[in-house]
């Protein structure tokens, strides 16, 4: 039929010009709207031969009327995601390199510092202990083998409270009522802060904070304290480090020592940090003295200890690069702020 | 305290040994050595020189033209120094010599040349003497190194005197001596003691001494005839490169001896001091030292008297009236052994710590005594043959330490250590140290030298220590245990501690603060807050800090005053302890707690106030799943806002305050600023239960949402409002929201009830009966729908 041909390629023309959305609406009414084109055809086609003719036209125009309506929609939702994409590229590109406006908190230097060290232990069995600030000259003196008249219950090293207690001058204080809570076998590490008598200055304050830790066990010697005492110090400042151990007297160990590690700024060449010797001493240490162990209700027979107190404070100081340790107490935002 | 290398070799044969390497090993067996000095090492070319002229230089008053001879050429030389004079011999640093950092040279001085130096004591390093220039006796050759006569090489090594408070065996070279003699395989040479046996019947010296247990030993002799007036070079540059100077024979020896064997000594004038007495005086009195100073001496110093005249306080310095002088030819020689814990405790009081007070400190061996006034005898004699010995060794033994010895198992030493130490080695290392010692079928039976015994080694662990030491913490592996590994809880306190923490800094972006334990009253003066009273220090170190806290909140309030200008809005916290009094047995009533304070120049105290109760209640839902309730409560302090002041609780428990800071508190920080506070007992927190997760399957159905505005009434607090809406019990009322809230003169507040039903959907007929029902139970009270 020449009508129907001409009906398609009508409608084919005008739907290739159709450009926007309101175009293919007004193609979509033309067409197939109720007084549209392809519908008016469909009610009332013209020029049939035959009933089976008709019947061939009304197929076609049905044909011709659900793919004009399916492409006038494809055409449709192709423009408007057209539309989207070219407002989009309206947008500016927004600067990422402006400086940051996240509100952020901070942690005290030595909660990070003492998490870290926490987990370290924890990850070897260890248990976290709290202990007072204020005790008692057992706890902090007595217990620990320290003697009357002993230079370290000086009032000039021990705040004594009007009440005959004190603040507690080591967390070793806490060593006694552990070994009391728990008996052995015993791995414990016990944060605490300390308190000492001193005058302040950028290398000393009154308060200060510790960690002391002490494995009790059949057979535990000082080659197992060596070992426990590297791997800690190689966890802490994230490289394998060395140590060696001095002579040190400590009335709660038999023997005692000092323990140095090599100097992290200049490897154990010899620097002003390390006065030039290669060695920095941290952390006192020891076999448990068995008094200390007799005190705390453990069978000398059977077991033997090491015990160790780190200086948390001072360990922070290093690891940060803290100069002065007032900075510490200060409360000063300028410090706090960036420990985030 | 300071160790020459040249005594040491006096005692054990180091020749041939590195001596860095010796005092390295040292640290790391004995004791800490914090530094090394190489004496002389910058003492070269210098010889002995004889001045053969010396003229007054013509341009100026104090220089000299001096003609030196060195035996082999003769030097122009201008000098200074006042005794510069002809035929003397002197110590001439030829040109090309080195004299500490001067490098001599040919000089002009005021027009004259001078090529070479003729140096003092003070410029060789060996005193601190620079009145003039050395003069070496007539006898001396000429053109000889001064080292070879002068013993300027020495190498001098300070030891940690901490690390030596057990040892008081290491007070003196020849202990150090020992050291080094077990450190090096090498033996430990006898000391020369003058035999004083032979004068065995001559009178004693009159001692006399009070029962007070504060002497244990007082040794003495007496010498006359004694004509020389100073030591020897040798003993002058030894005292000098030890931290002492050299004053006068007598005064020298007992020095010298004290450096040796770590027994002070105290010589006094035999003219006036001839008869001890050891007494305590019942009331303090004055007394001049011999370094000039007046002291008041306290009831409890144990004093040396003479005649009843006090002459010298016990352990700790001599009295200047006995001292020895110039005319001084006998003396009466004090070699004592003290309480170290009173000497201790007096030169504290009296603010005098002698060389001879810090090693009393240390608990001497008292069988020293004998041995040093032996030794001072000889030295003595060898330095003036002349002097006499004109008393017996008068020795008043009062107090001697038993005898220590005791039995260690080889497998101790073996199973303390972690490695098997051979048993000829324990052995070497505890006969060398001056142990006695019986080695039989693995057991050791140990004697302690009485210079080990009187507090320092007493049971197996410290035989474990001599041991081990000598053998080198260095050469035993490091292993782990054998110990059976065990889960480990973490303490609840401290989780919920470092939870707390994490909530605030992460979610509140809060600044975790440190602060002391004490008030500092003046300091707090300013921002109004008031010392509290509470339990107290009987040692602060300034009166303004001696009360403990009971609230953590006024120093960090402090902090907020010294950071108010940093920036406009901040928050601080710290969890830390405070002192709220005493417990009914007295001891102290310590609890942890949370402290935190807002901080806002932008906010209204209103808004700054929720904020604070907002992050209060987020830790009790994150932490607890407790939703906390804040009631109208008295302020306990002066310093929280009298209206706005609110406790905290959870669970039925009171956990703490929750308070605006009063206005005149708030105006001493920033009048403009809004401050808010609050405190949370972290014990009680930590005891509240956490409760279960209660899990609501999600509506099905659509639920209904209703807005009522209502007319508010002055001082209506929400809660009453929400008690009176759930008052009516309607099954399906789920969340309560505010959805506008207008604070002005007709104050007002819009609600949206949200109705859920968990089996239908519910129908406006449904709710509108329960609506109605708040509505009348409203009006009840007053408050009506905003028209």
């Amino acid at each position: 039929m020449d009508w129907l041909e001409e009906l398609k390629a009508a409608f084919a023309q005008e739907f290739a010009q159709a450009a926007d959305g309101a175009a293919l609406e007004q193609l979509r009414v033309k067409y197939l709207g109720k007084n549209g084109r392809i519908t008016k055809a469909l009610a009332e086609p013209g020029g049939a031969a035959s009933a089976e003719a008709l019947l061939e036209i009304r197929k076609e125009l049905n044909t011709l009327k659900k793919a004009a309506g399916a492409e006038i929609s494809v055409k449709a939702e192709q423009l408007r995601q057209s539309a989207i994409d070219a407002a989009e590229l309206q947008t500016p590109r927004y600067d990422t390199s402006l400086p940051l406006r996240l509100e952020k908190g901070s942690y005290a230097p030595i909660t990070l510092i003492q998490r870290e060290v926490e987990a370290i232990f924890e990850s070897m069995g260890f248990t976290v202990e709290d202990y007072a600030e204020v005790t008692d000259e057992y706890n902090c003196f007595e217990a620990l083998n320290i003697p009357p008249y002993h230079p370290a219950r000086d009032m000039q090293d021990t705040f004594y409270l009007e009440n005959g207690q004190v603040l507690k001058t080591h967390t070793s204080a806490a060593q006694n009522t552990i070994m009391r809570k728990y008996g052995a076998p015993l791995r414990a590490v016990f944060p605490g802060r300390c308190f000492r008598n001193e005058a302040i200055d950028a290398n000393h304050d009154n308060t200060f904070f510790q960690m002391e830790g002490m494995m009790i066990d059949r057979d535990i010697s000082i080659s197992n304290l060596i070992y426990f005492m590297k791997i800690m110090l190689s966890e802490v400042f994230g490289r394998p480090v060395k140590v060696r151990l001095r002579p040190g007297f400590f009335p709660f160990v038999e023997p005692g020592f000092e323990l140095d590690i090599n100097c992290l700024i200049c490897g154990g060449e010899g620097c002003p940090s390390c006065g030039h010797s290669g060695w920095l001493e941290l952390c006192p240490c020891g076999m448990i003295h068995p008094n200390v162990l007799r005190h705390g209700g453990i069978d000398t027979e059977q077991y033997t200890g090491f015990a160790f107190g780190l200086g948390l404070t001072r360990l922070a100081m290093m690891k940060y690069g803290i100069k002065d340790i007032r900075d510490l107490n200060s409360g000063s935002l300028k410090v706090l702020a960036q420990f985030v | 305290m300071l160790i020459s290398m040249n005594w040491i070799k006096d005692f054990v044969d180091l020749e041939g040994l590195d001596v860095a390497a010796l005092v390295n090993q040292f640290t790391l067996s004995t004791a800490e050595v914090e530094d090394v000095y190489h004496k002389g090492e910058r003492i070269t070319g210098i010889v002995t020189a004889r001045v053969v002229a010396a003229e007054n230089h013509p341009n100026s008053k104090k220089l000299h033209l001096l003609r030196v001879d060195d035996g082999g050429a003769v030097h122009d030389v201008v000098c200074g120094a006042p005794n510069a004079r002809a035929g003397i011999i002197v110590a001439l640093a030829r040109l090309g010599a080195q004299v500490g950092d001067l490098a001599i040279k040919e000089v002009q001085l005021a027009g004259y040349p001078s090529r070479g130096m003729c140096c003092s004591e003070a410029e060789l390093g060996i005193s601190a003497d620079h009145t003039g220039i050395l003069e070496f006796p007539e006898n001396t050759p000429l053109g000889v190194d001064i080292k070879e006569i002068l013993p300027v090489d020495d190498v001098v090594f300070e030891v940690d005197n901490k690390s030596l408070t057990n040892r008081p065996d290491l007070w003196g070279h020849y202990g150090i001596a020992r050291e080094f003699s077990v450190l090096t395989g090498r033996a430990l040479r006898a000391l020369d003691v003058f035999d004083l046996t032979p004068y065995e019947n001559l009178p004693a010296v009159a001692i006399e001494a009070e029962d007070g247990g504060l002497l244990y030993r007082y040794t003495s002799i007496q010498m006359k005839n004694i004509k020389r007036k100073y030591s020897t070079s040798k003993m002058r540059i030894r005292l000098f490169y030890c931290g002492m100077r050299g004053i006068n024979l007598l005064t020298d020896l007992t020095n010298y001896v004290m450096l040796e064997l770590g027994q002070p000594m105290h010589a006094f004038d035999a003219a006036k001091v001839d008869r001890i007495e050891v007494r305590r005086f019942a009331e303090a009195f004055p007394f001049r030292t011999l370094d000039g100073a007046e002291r008041t001496i306290p009831p409890e110093a144990l004093m040396i008297c003479s005649g009843g005249q006090p002459v010298a306080i016990a352990g700790i310095m001599g009295g200047e009236a006995s001292s020895i002088g110039d005319d001084t030819s006998s003396v009466l020689l004090e070699s004592a052994n003290f309480d170290g814990v009173n000497v201790r405790r007096v030169s504290q009081k009296l603010g005098l710590r002698t060389d001879a007070s810090q090693r009393y400190e240390k608990t001497l061996d008292p069988e020293l005594t004998a041995t040093a006034v032996g030794r001072f005898a000889q030295l003595l004699r060898e330095a003036d043959p002349g002097a006499e010995v004109t008393t017996r060794l008068t020795d008043v033994y009062v107090k001697r330490f038993a005898p220590i010895a005791f039995g260690v198992e080889k497998s101790y030493i073996d199973r303390m250590a972690g490695v098997n130490v051979p048993e000829e080695q324990i052995e070497r290392t505890l006969r060398g140290l001056g142990f006695g010692l019986e080695l039989a079928d693995g057991r050791l039976q140990v004697q302690v030298p009485s210079w080990r015994a009187t507090k320092d080694v007493s049971i197996p662990a410290d035989i474990v220590e001599e041991v081990m030491r000598v053998y080198g913490y260095d050469n035993i592996e490091p292993l782990t245990t054998k110990s059976a590994l065990r889960p480990v809880a973490p303490a609840p306190q401290k989780l919920l501690r470092e939870q707390v923490k994490d909530c605030l800094v992460e979610r509140f972006c809060l600044h975790e603060a440190h602060t002391y334990i004490w008030y500092n009253s003046v300091r707090w003066k300013k921002l109004g807050l008031p010392a509290e009273d509470g339990l107290r220090l009987s040692n602060a170190q300034a009166a303004q800090c001696s009360v403990l806290r009971t609230s953590i909140l006024p120093s960090l309030l402090e902090c907020t005053d010294n950071n108010k200008n940093t920036r406009p809005d901040f928050g601080l916290f710290e969890v830390g302890k405070i002192i709220d009094g005493a417990k009914p047995d007295g001891a102290a009533n310590e609890r942890e707690a949370l402290g935190i304070v807002l901080f806002s120049k932008t906010a209204g105290e209103k808004e700054l106030y929720l904020r604070l109760r907002d992050i209060i209640a987020s830790l009790g839902e994150r932490l607890r799943r407790v939703q906390f309730t804040f009631a109208a409560a008295e302020p306990r302090y002066p310093w929280q806002h009298p209206k706005n002041t609110v406790s905290i609780a959870g669970g039925g428990q009171e956990l703490g305050f929750l308070s605006l800071l009063a206005a005149r508190n708030r105006q001493l920080i920033d009048g403009k600023a809004a401050i808010a506070v609050a405190q949370l007992d972290m014990q009680l927190f930590t005891a509240l239960a956490a409760q279960p997760l209660a899990y609501r399957v999600p509506p099905k159905f659509p639920g209904i949402n209703y807005d009522l505005s209502l007319l508010l009434l002055p001082e209506l607090r929400y809660a009453e409002l929400e008690a009176v809406l759930r008052g009516a019990e309607c099954p399906y009322l789920r969340e309560i929201t505010v959805i506008d809230l207008y604070d002005g003169e007709k104050a007002s507040i819009t609600l949206r009830l949200a109705f859920q039903s968990d089996e239908k959907s519910l129908t406006f007929e449904e709710i509108k009966q329960y609506v109605d029902e708040m509505l009348r139970q409203l009006g009840e009270k007053g408050i009506y729908l905003k028209a």
